[in-house]
């Protein structure tokens, strides 16, 4: 049975200004559920920098990206909102009614009366190695930028390509499952952390896996499926290695993707805005944080905090055209909860 | 200005853009990039964690070694070059004077 959600503002985008958009909307007793590619929430800030300090949220002469996000999770809390994570927004759709349907990768379906845009850079995706051919071999023909479900490789051959952590924790990970595991590696160092570079070593030795470095993975073959990989080395000595499966692992880069199919006004992909209430080109649908543009725009999390402010207000007049609102201040009338 | 520097930029091979950069603001090289609407995503803000600011250095004076942060994050790149440096990480001094670089994305 399809999961259908119904909520009153949909946010994309679970980061920082996304977070904040629910505690604004919460004061106006709209209630949101909030759409993340990522399986956690917090964006760039969960995902890149946990553990780096911010010194420009006001009030906060210095708090961990990690912090702030859990600090954000814990403000909205009285509003209940509700989360999707780990599923990509695909398809939007605006009803007759003014509303809009969603739909997510996974085939969540959001019914909403508005929705914020609060996508970042947009969402983040693996990175891929130029390699002729690769696309070919996506959905299910034996490239996989991700593993999401270990077993799928079980007694299967497979190439892993990469130099980072996800790539060497894959590999030792693997070994054990694979019938056979090669990863390929451009360098002859690896930098990720050290136990997890011994462990991959020790494979080697006992021969559980093959190691190839100073080499890249330069050609795909195969009639439909995938069935065996060129290996070139920086001498340019190549060999052919057949397998069932090939992961790259090179980590992930944000891209707009989707949102930039919606018809929506966009300026160097990202979103244009008119900074009364941060709506877009199509009414109903506003944009805030990173992902949005106007004259003067700054990306920076507490001007972020503003749009979410000021966006609000404009979702609640278009969710309520006949209703007056007047602002009310925390300090007078504590937090509502929904 | 008198304590500018040109950066080039090789746009297409043998074309080369010059930039004149202040050295008096603390800018990195990402910065002047992203000021000149180079298509550089700087996701991490300059921070060494994202790699959306990669750059191959092509030719100029010689820039101070790279730091950990940055070889771990060019590290995790399917392909990097003799000259790759992310950009976020090179900072505009009068030393980097003349400075050619590509956008390698």
């Amino acid at each position: 049975m399809p999961n259908v959600i119904s909520t009153d503002i949909c946010i994309v985008g679970a980061g920082p200004v996304g977070l904040f958009a629910v505690f604004e909307a919460g004061l106006l007793k709209l209630r949101c559920h909030v759409v993340d590619a990522l399986p956690q929430p917090g964006g760039q800030l969960t995902e890149i920098y946990p553990k780096k300090p911010i010194y420009d949220i006001p009030g906060f002469p210095e708090v961990l990206a990690g912090d702030l996000v859990d600090n954000l999770m814990k403000q909205i809390e009285p509003f209940h909102p509700t989360f999707t994570l780990g599923e990509r927004v695909e398809e939007f759709a605006k009803l007759d009614d003014g509303s809009f349907r969603l739909l997510t990768t996974d085939g969540t379906e959001v019914q909403c009366k508005a929705v914020a845009i609060a996508g970042g850079l947009g969402s983040f995706e693996p990175r891929k190695p130029a390699v002729e051919n690769l696309e070919r071999f996506e959905g299910g023909k034996g490239v996989h930028y991700m593993v999401r479900d270990p077993e799928h490789f079980r007694d299967k051959k497979i190439v892993i390509a990469g130099g980072g952590d996800s790539a060497l924790d894959w590999t030792n990970f693997l070994a054990n499952v694979a019938s056979e595991v090669t990863l390929v590696h451009r360098g002859t160092t690896f930098r990720g952390a050290a136990d997890s570079a011994e462990k991959v070593k020790n494979l080697h030795e006992a021969g559980k896996i093959k190691l190839v470095l100073s080499s890249n993975v330069t050609h795909l073959h195969g009639n439909g499926h995938l069935q065996e990989v060129t290996i070139t080395g920086n001498d340019g000595v190549a060999e052919t290695v057949p397998l069932d499966a090939f992961v790259p692992l090179f980590g992930l880069t944000p891209k707009l993707g989707p949102i930039g199919e919606w018809g929506l006004g966009l300026e160097n992909d990202a979103v244009q805005v008119d900074t009364v209430d941060y709506s877009t080109s199509t009414p109903g649908v506003f944009a805030i944080g990173d992902i949005n543009t106007y004259p003067g725009k700054l990306k920076l999390i507490l001007c972020g905090f503003h749009e979410a402010a000021l966006m609000c207000q404009g979702a609640f007049k278009y969710i309520y055209p006949d209703k007056k609102y007047t602002l009310k201040y925390t300090t007078v009338n504590g937090v509502p909860t929904l | 200005m008198e304590n500018d520097i040109r950066i080039y930029v090789e746009e297409a091979p043998g074309q080369r853009r010059e930039l004149e950069a202040p050295t008096d603001m603390g800018l990195s090289l990402m910065e002047l990039l992203k000021a000149n609407d180079y298509p550089i995503q700087a996701t991490c803000g300059g921070m060494a964690l994202c790699a959306t600011c990669h750059v191959e250095v092509l030719a100029g004076p010689a820039l101070p070694k790279p730091q950990d942060a940055e070889l771990d994050m060019l590290e995790t790149l399917p392909h990097v070059y003799e000259g790759s440096r992310l950009s976020c990480q090179i900072r505009l001094e009068p030393r980097t004077d003349g400075l050619v670089v590509r956008i390698a994305g």
